[in-house]
This record gives C-alpha cells, sequence and structure tokens, in this order.
C-alpha cells in the first residue's frame, strides 16, 4: 500500500489546535500537569499496569502519537520495560506511531457499511483529501482510517470524526463534513457532541472529562424504531405479568 | 395474540435527557436497588439464576450459574467485569443502551456485584465510541454523588466502586479473557483455560465477567421477578432480549422482543426489505454466525431455534442484504475483518484468515482458479478446532455457510469478477459513481 509518510509540518495556524509542533508536544509530555495526570490515572486502578491503557490515551492527547519517549515515560512511571509497553502500544489501533490529524477521520468498510455505500464514502473522502488510510495530510488537519465495525450498523454507512459518530453517510455529506472542518466552522456528531479535536476526545478517553456528556440526544431515530413501535401499539412490560396476577388487558402469553 | 414486541431496556431511550440520574430515577429507577439491598446476596443471585437470564453477549452461558461459580471461600478480592467491548459486525445494541441509559447498566453492576460479593467493578468499554463512554463516566459520578456508589452503599453497609476504562481498538478483547488481560495493561490475548475467570480471572482473583445487555437485566429481573421474566420467551430461552437489524430493510434499529418470535415477524416489524427487493441472506447474530437465507424465515430467534438450523443467536445482530448483494464480496469484508482482529496469538487463525482473504481476493477480482472453492473449505478445516478462542471460528463460519448456501456464486470467480456479476452500486442507498460496477 503507501509507503512512509512524511512527518506533516504544522503551520502556525493549527496552533489553535492545541499543542502543535514536535519541540513542545515533548516539553509537554514531560510537564508537571501530564505527569501528575498520569499519577492519577496510576492510582485509580488496584494494579498499577492497569491503568496502561488510559496512560497511552493521554500520551497521545499530549503529543499526538504515541512516540518512543511517550512509552519510556509510561515504561518508567509504572516499573516495567520499554518494550513491554510497545508491546501493548503497537497491540492496539486506537494509537498512533505516526501523527494524527488533528481531526481523525475513519469510514466504515466491514461488510455491512461497504455494501449500503461505505466504499464510496470511503473514496470520496480519499479524494478530498489527498491521502490514503493510515496517512496523514500534509498540514497536519486530518488523518484517515478505514475502520472496522463500530457497533452502529443500523445506521450505515457510519463515518467517525475524533471517535464521535457521523451517522448514514453518503459522499456528498462528508465531502460538506470535511469542508466544514477544514473551515473551522462547528460540526456537531449525529449522536454526540459539538467535534473539537482527536487530542481533545483522547484525553477524554483517558478519563478526563470534558463536561460535554449532555450535548447531544439521548439516541438516533434507528435506537428507536423498536420503542416507538410499541408505543404506538400500546405494548408494554406490563403485557407481561407472573402467573398469579390479573392480566391488565387480556391473556398474557 | 400476544404482543411480539416488549420495550423494558429500551423503553426510556427516546426520553428527554434520559441519560440523567434525575430522569432515570422518574422512570422508578434505582427501585431494584433498593429492593436487592433488603435481601440477602445468595437471594439476588437465587433470582437471577431462577429467572434463568442467559448470556446475551454470544454465549449464552445462563448468568446466574456464572454467579455461582465463584468461590465465595477465596481470600482474594472478587471482581465484576461488565464487557462493553460491543465490535462483532452486526452488533449494535449495547453502545446505544450505554448512551441512552447508562444508569440501567449502573444499577445492575451494582446490584449484581452486590450478588456476587465484589466490590470493585470494571465497566470496559470500546475505546472508538466517545460519546457513551462519556455518558456512561457522567452516570457512575452521579450514582457516587447520590450515595448508590462509594463507602456503605445507601446505608447497607455494602460498598462497592466502579471504573470506567476505555479500550483502545482490539474486538479481541470482547473475549473475556483478552478482555482480562487488556484490563490488566497488557495485548488483547486470550488466556488458556482452565483456569476459568470465576476461579482466577483478573489479578488471578475470582472475576465475573458479563455483557452489557445481560447486566442491564438484572434490575428489570430484580424488580418485576423472575416469574415475570419466565412468563416471556421459549421454554429454555427466557426474557427478552434486543434485535439489531441493520442492511437493506426498511426501518433498521432495535426491537427488543421476548426471544423466540420468527425471523419473519421480525423483519415485518421492521417494515420488511428495502422496497422492490427481496432477501437474500441474513446473519442471525452477528458474522460470527453461520448465515441464513430465505428458506429460514420461520425459524425461531432464540438459542434453541437457530442451533436446530446450524447457526447461532449469538448476540442477536440481524444483518439483511438483498439479492443486489455480493455473498463473495461480503464474505471477503467479513474475512478481512477478521485478519485484521486477529490477535496474532494462534498460527491456525493468524496465518489461516490471511490466506482465506487472498483466496477471496482473486475470487471477488474474477481470478480464480478452478478448485479454488475447495482450497477456501480446505483452509477452513485447518483452522477449525485448532486455536485457543472462537474468533477464528467466526472466520470459518462466515465462509463455509457463504458456500453452503451460494457454492456457484463464488464458482463464478473463476472467471467473471464479482462486481460484473452483481454490481456494487445496485446495493448502495444512494445513487454510487460507478467504476465497471465496481461502486
Amino acid at each position: 500500500m503507501s509507503g512512509p509518510q512524511p512527518d506533516p509540518v504544522p503551520s502556525p495556524a493549527d496552533r489553535s489546535a492545541g499543542p502543535a509542533d514536535a519541540r513542545s508536544d515533548a516539553d509537554l509530555l514531560t510537564s508537571d500537569q501530564t505527569l501528575a495526570d498520569l499519577r492519577q490515572l496510576i492510582e485509580r486502578y488496584p494494579e498499577p499496569r492497569s491503568a496502561l491503557l488510559p496512560m497511552l490515551h493521554l500520551v497521545q492527547s499530549v503529543e499526538g502519537r504515541v512516540s518512543s519517549q511517550g512509552v519510556e515515560l509510561c515504561a518508567q512511571l509504572l516499573g516495567l520495560t520499554a518494550a513491554q509497553v510497545a508491546g501493548v502500544a503497537t497491540f492496539y489501533t486506537m494509537y498512533k506511531r505516526r501523527p494524527a490529524g488533528r481531526h481523525h477521520i475513519g469510514v466504515c468498510t466491514t461488510a455491512l457499511c461497504a455494501v449500503m455505500g461505505g466504499d464510496a464514502v470511503l473514496a470520496a473522502v480519499q479524494r478530498r483529501l489527498g491521502v490514503e488510510p493510515e496517512q496523514t495530510t500534509a498540514d497536519g488537519l486530518f488523518s484517515l482510517e478505514r475502520v472496522e465495525c463500530n457497533a452502529a450498523c443500523d445506521f450505515a454507512p457510519v463515518m467517525m470524526v475524533n471517535w464521535e459518530f457521523m451517522d448514514n453517510m453518503t459522499p456528498a455529506k462528508a465531502e460538506a463534513l470535511l469542508d466544514d472542518l477544514a473551515a473551522g466552522r462547528e460540526v456537531q456528531s449525529s449522536r454526540g457532541a459539538t467535534i473539537t479535536s482527536w487530542r481533545e476526545a483522547e484525553r477524554v478517553l483517558a478519563g478526563f472529562p470534558d463536561g460535554r456528556a449532555d450535548q447531544g440526544p439521548s439516541a438516533g431515530p434507528a435506537s428507536l424504531s423498536g420503542v416507538e413501535l410499541s408505543l404506538k401499539s400500546g405494548w408494554t412490560a406490563d403485557a407481561f405479568p407472573p402467573p398469579d396476577q390479573p392480566t391488565a388487558g387480556g391473556e398474557s402469553r | 395474540m400476544t404482543q411480539p414486541l416488549v420495550p423494558v431496556l429500551t423503553a426510556n431511550w427516546g426520553q428527554e435527557r434520559s441519560w440523567k440520574l434525575d430522569s432515570y430515577v422518574a422512570q422508578g429507577g434505582y427501585r431494584a436497588l433498593r429492593l436487592a439491598l433488603g435481601r440477602s446476596a445468595a437471594e439476588v443471585m437465587a433470582e437471577v439464576k431462577d429467572a434463568q437470564l442467559r448470556g446475551r453477549g454470544g454465549a449464552g452461558f445462563p448468568t446466574g450459574l456464572k454467579w455461582s461459580f465463584v468461590p465465595q471461600d477465596n481470600p482474594n478480592p472478587k471482581y465484576l467485569v461488565v464487557n462493553g467491548d460491543e465490535s462483532e459486525p452486526g452488533t449494535c445494541k449495547d453502545v446505544p443502551l450505554l448512551m441512552a441509559s447508562p444508569h440501567t447498566l449502573v444499577e445492575g453492576v451494582i446490584i449484581s456485584a452486590y450478588a456476587i460479593g465484589a466490590h470493585t467493578a470494571f465497566i470496559y468499554v470500546r475505546g472508538e465510541v466517545l460519546h457513551p463512554i462519556r455518558r456512561v463516566r457522567q452516570a457512575v459520578e452521579e450514582a457516587y454523588a447520590a450515595g448508590y456508589l462509594g463507602r456503605d452503599v445507601l446505608g447497607s453497609g455494602f460498598d462497592l466502586d466502579i471504573i470506567v476504562h476505555a479500550g483502545a481498538g482490539a474486538y479481541i478483547c470482547g473475549e473475556e479473557t483478552a478482555l482480562l488481560n487488556s484490563l490488566e495493561g497488557r495485548r488483547g490475548q486470550p488466556r488458556l483455560r482452565p483456569p476459568f475467570p470465576a476461579v482466577a480471572g483478573l489479578y488471578a482473583s475470582p472475576t465475573v465477567i458479563n455483557n452489557v445487555e445481560s447486566i442491564a437485566s438484572v434490575p428489570a429481573i430484580i424488580a418485576r421477578g423472575k416469574d415475570w421474566f419466565t412468563s416471556m420467551g421459549t421454554e429454555k430461552s427466557k426474557g427478552f432480549t434486543i434485535y439489531s437489524l441493520s442492511g437493506h430493510v426498511a426501518h433498521p434499529g432495535q426491537y427488543e422482543a421476548p426471544l423466540g418470535l420468527t425471523m419473519a415477524r421480525l423483519l415485518e416489524l421492521a417494515g420488511g426489505v428495502r422496497a422492490g427487493h427481496q432477501l437474500k441472506f441474513f446473519t442471525p447474530g452477528g458474522s460470527s454466525t453461520p448465515i441464513l437465507t430465505a428458506e429460514h424465515l420461520d425459524t425461531r430467534l432464540d438459542y434453541e431455534g437457530l442451533a436446530e438450523v446450524g447457526t447461532m443467536l449469538g448476540t442477536k445482530a440481524m444483518q439483511i442484504f438483498d439479492e443486489t448483494t455480493s455473498v463473495v464480496r461480503t464474505t471477503l469484508r467479513w474475512v478481512e475483518f477478521y485478519k485484521h482482529e486477529s490477535c496474532g496469538k494462534c498460527t491456525p487463525c493468524r496465518e489461516g484468515t490471511w490466506w482465506l482473504v487472498q483466496l477471496l481476493h482473486k475470487l471477488e477480482a474474477g481470478q480464480g482458479q478452478d478448485g479454488d472453492v475447495d482450497k477456501l473449505l480446505s483452509v477452513c478445516d485447518d483452522i477449525t478446532g485448532k486455536t485457543f478462542c472462537t474468533l477464528a471460528e467466526g472466520a470459518v463460519a462466515c465462509v463455509t455457510s457463504a458456500v453452503r448456501h451460494f457454492r456457484s456464486e463464488f464458482e463464478v470467480g473463476y472467471t467473471t469478477p464479482a462486481w460484473e456479476h452483481l454490481p456494487y452500486d445496485a446495493s448502495a442507498l444512494f445513487p454510487v459513481e460507478s467504476e465497471g460496477g465496481r461502486a
């Protein structure tokens, strides 16, 4: 497939994304704040090593990827070897060894999404961004991934932006979405919060809330297909009383 | 006639701010917890056991029985781990539950932990679903603030902490022993059993691992009783469950129903196959369960009914494909999924899925050779029964069942690309710019 990608050189305009150049990322990684956060994660678990997955999420929220320095830091804090941590960091697909973009785009092309149009959505995203899956755009704004099933099949074809759902996607909707993100316009997930950045999302995954839990709906329309039909038809759990209780509305079985 | 659907877990999903504690409590939430804490742990366990709740994560093992395997005389701490690593292709029930009603799960965790005597519980959620994770974390915080968690839950003397843990992208972590390794900060690779997790699980201590939907079903069982639960379902498949319909169906989504309705009835409730098309094949319980066709529409969707036709209820994820769909294409994509997600521990899985992908790629491109279909089956035979866990069995099941029902379509791949035989643009939900049928 694609060869080694060049490290993107962020433009000054991207600084608003948070820490952007490699030097400041490295400094931030060993900042008092980051160390305090990492130690806090360790304290949350009965055994320190259990904190490794959240710690790696935090590392990449700070440095935009998991570098060998980030691996060393986790190893040091947990009393592990760098090889032990690297073995974990390279096992899980969400940890990025090369810098991810400000926005990380995932397009599902597992069987069902692919058939429903996911392949066409991916093709449109590739055309629009000018990159292949597993690459980052030269301006550092977008990285792209072909994701495997993201547990939203009833909203197929599905696309993810910084691990927020973008449901019922079409090529045209995907292109418009990328244009909005590139222009810095506010973008809302179909079933989630306003889009921030991949790094901020990674910090939430590590275990530091961003206060956005109350944004978005309770559920997407497809999630409610059955319950709305039940409501319309008057079907409730009360129709199944225990055998020794009188039935409310006719026979129970 | 009895009603075909029964909203229990899904009942509050459409309500205003359903994910908040006050909304949940206003609907009777945490009432079951008070009832449970007023009874002995053994009584709570017996209620769930007698309700005959079976695991909703795929295997269908009786939940109460699993709990009873935890040795109460073991000096180590006991742990409850909720498996929210929902990643099986087609499966999309736990994620909406975590998002719309996380307190249903949290209440279930507290009651279940009380029953088995655990004072620390983990909710492991796949990492690629940011918003549901936000909602679950917030629900746990709300529960602490309200006294449902922490020391001396509701004055009962029972202590419980819940830790919400985000995964990092690995389907294999849905396998319970791989999940435990992942939760210990290791590669998510399955462990050899025995010892079983009930005896030596997390940190080599007694551990119960249950699916999100299984644990979320517990409060309703406690609140309404085992007799209510067993009044639904069939002889050996009791209660209600969430069926997930996706693909070429008029109204995809989540349908909660007593176990055992037929596929024909469920499909009818969802408005049937998309207008102007006919059913070609479907998965009954995610991609790891052998596919079925229109001739199986009268099959009962319960553990036994599906076993009778050589497949499984699995995660109750019906992916529906109409006559436009290339079964070669879908099989390839599923096997690519298993190849990508193979943890690499067992050679037959790691190498076998790779070989299956090579063969299927050639068949899809019309570059197969005479005998390739038999070779596919032969590779499947080299994989099946030779691995630690069931990931590879899923890959084998989707290949062997597809060949069983549609062998001639695979043989078309000796001469003709799949996208010429069944142009891919016809399957998409929107007009696609087609390149020689390859959408």
